[in-house]
């Protein structure tokens, strides 16, 4: 028997008012504004934009403050706002060659030309709590900048000691536009880790690093600038500059291979997101080396090497959306349960009775 | 007629690449110039791509925002705008100041008044930032470390 059940939207609707109000909190406390919240929460804008897959601060703030700070739900909140938009087209690739340094450091070479550039970084902090951290500092002291700041791996490439990115003319497959197949290119690989769950990531390149499937990294390069972003509109049929993007780079450089056709040389692992986001970048660079596994001969032995086990299942809106359904009502899916379990048990009672 | 120093591109650019207090100091006063909307603002979606490796195989990295607008002058000189973004104003601007652009008439008295300005502001806040950068330059020192002698 099916009973259809309604009810509760008076219930909903109490619940979102209450929702509001935990949203405003203490009304003596001044409200937070979403410039505020792009200006002085950047890295979880940055976040949001990462995983919402959507370059824009301005939504990403209002998603982070209309989610209360829940950065998952902040970028549910993007991806659902994505879907109401038209998409115009595609745009050039990004020259990260071209980017206008803020950060730049490498961790395999000391002295590299233009510098290792620390630039807006935690690292090296004391990590000690301070009220006081905001307090006016002396203002920095300009220096004059390096005219090329090239890339660290380039060096590398010219004396034949790692392996040299080849570029495909073919347009890079979309995983908005057609469903996940396996095995998956390595294009659609990076837009999936792209978009995947920094935790997730993190979690599966420190695994690499502990022996689950070894890269043997170095950080190469990890940059951090804004770069100039093209896109060739059908009625000009020219490229044009329609702003820059904050990006953060990251290039690994991972553990040897050779052959007998291939002298030995370095392979790479490599990361790209939105913002200013160096966790995600390393963790994807390093999870982007491990599922080449297959392509570069080496035996799938650990997690971070199962293609359809990451790519299935770093996209937090996806994952989310599987786990917190379950809090739902299921009562009739559990009543079936229900009736069956109390049938087993009377036939096992039954059968008992019969043995005595 | 005076020549100017930007092509079409370089000053789309620069339209695209200043922001809309700037733009809207430099030359808010387009918006009084009449103009046909060919195609009134409208705010869709691009998706950016990045290069595997840096310079391998394209792949797409995720989406951003970006208002478009097309506008026809009194001189029939269609003016597009595509700038990153949702903000409606900045690209109808851009679009009007695209298409005087391409009158003769116009252009230099348009490039003195707002692209040289605007081309002067970008440059210096890339050279600020850039100089910020700079003086987080690590200069390494090497100690000596006594050998015995």
């Amino acid at each position: 028997m099916y009973v259809a059940v309604k009810g509760g939207e008076k219930a909903i609707d109490a619940a979102h008012r209450l929702l509001s109000e935990g949203r405003r909190g203490d009304p003596s406390v001044p409200e937070i504004t979403t410039e505020q919240i792009s200006e002085q929460l950047a890295l979880a804008v940055d976040r949001v934009m990462n995983e919402g897959s959507l370059y824009d601060r301005g939504l990403a703030s209002l998603a982070v403050k209309q989610a209360r700070g829940d950065l998952t739900e902040a970028i549910f909140l993007v991806r659902a706002a994505r879907t109401t938009l038209a998409r115009f087209g595609y745009t050039e690739p990004a020259n990260t060659s071209a980017m206008l340094i803020r950060r730049r450091v490498s961790a395999a070479f000391k002295d590299i030309p233009g510098g290792q550039i620390l630039g807006p970084t935690f690292d090296y902090t004391h990590r000690l709590l301070d009220a006081g951290f905001d307090r006016t500092s002396p203002s920095l002291v300009p220096e004059t900048p390096s005219s090329e700041i090239p890339k660290v791996l380039a060096m590398l490439g010219q004396e034949g000691l790692i392996e040299q990115p080849q570029a495909s003319g073919t347009a890079p497959g979309d995983v908005t536009q057609e469903p996940a197949s396996f095995p998956m290119p390595r294009d659609q690989r990076l837009q999936t880790l792209a978009r995947g769950d920094e935790g997730f990531l993190l979690s599966l390149a420190y695994s690499t690093q502990r022996g689950f499937g070894r890269t043997h990294p170095f950080a190469g390069e990890i940059r951090l600038g804004e770069v100039e972003i093209e896109f060739t509109p059908v009625e000009l049929g020219f490229p044009v500059v329609i702003g820059e993007v904050t990006l953060t780079e990251c290039e690994m450089i991972n553990q040897f291979i050779g052959s007998a056709d291939v002298p030995p040389q370095f392979t790479r692992g490599y990361g790209l997101g939105f913002g200013h986001c160096e966790r995600k970048v390393m963790s994807m660079a390093l999870v982007d080396r491990s599922l080449r596994a297959d392509e570069l001969g080496e035996e799938r032995v650990a997690p971070a090497q199962d293609e359809e086990f990451v790519i299935s299942h770093c996209d937090n809106v996806q994952a989310t959306g599987f786990v917190e359904h379950l809090k739902l009502p299921h009562y009739v899916d559990f009543q079936s349960e229900l009736i069956l379990l109390r049938k087993l048990r009377a036939e096992a009672n039954v059968m008992q009775e019969a043995a005595e | 007629m005076d020549t100017v120093s930007f092509n079409r591109q370089s000053w789309m650019r620069l339209l695209a690449l200043s922001s809309w207090s700037d733009l809207k100091e430099c030359a808010g006063y387009l918006a009084l110039v009449t103009c046909e909307i060919i195609r009134p603002p409208e705010t869709g979606l691009v998706m950016l791509r990045g290069r595997i490796g840096g310079t391998g195989s394209a792949f797409n990295m995720g989406e951003a925002t970006v208002t478009r607008c097309a506008v026809r002058s009194a001189k029939s000189h269609e003016g597009h705008a595509y700038i990153m973004g949702r903000n409606h104003e900045h690209a109808k601007i851009a679009a009007i100041c695209d298409a005087v652009m391409q009158d003769d008439n116009c252009s230099a008295r348009i490039e003195s008044l707002v692209l040289l300005p605007l081309q002067k502001i970008l440059v210096e806040r890339r050279k600020v930032a850039a100089q910020k950068a700079a003086a987080t330059k690590v200069d390494f020192f090497t100690l000596v470390r006594g050998e015995n002698d």
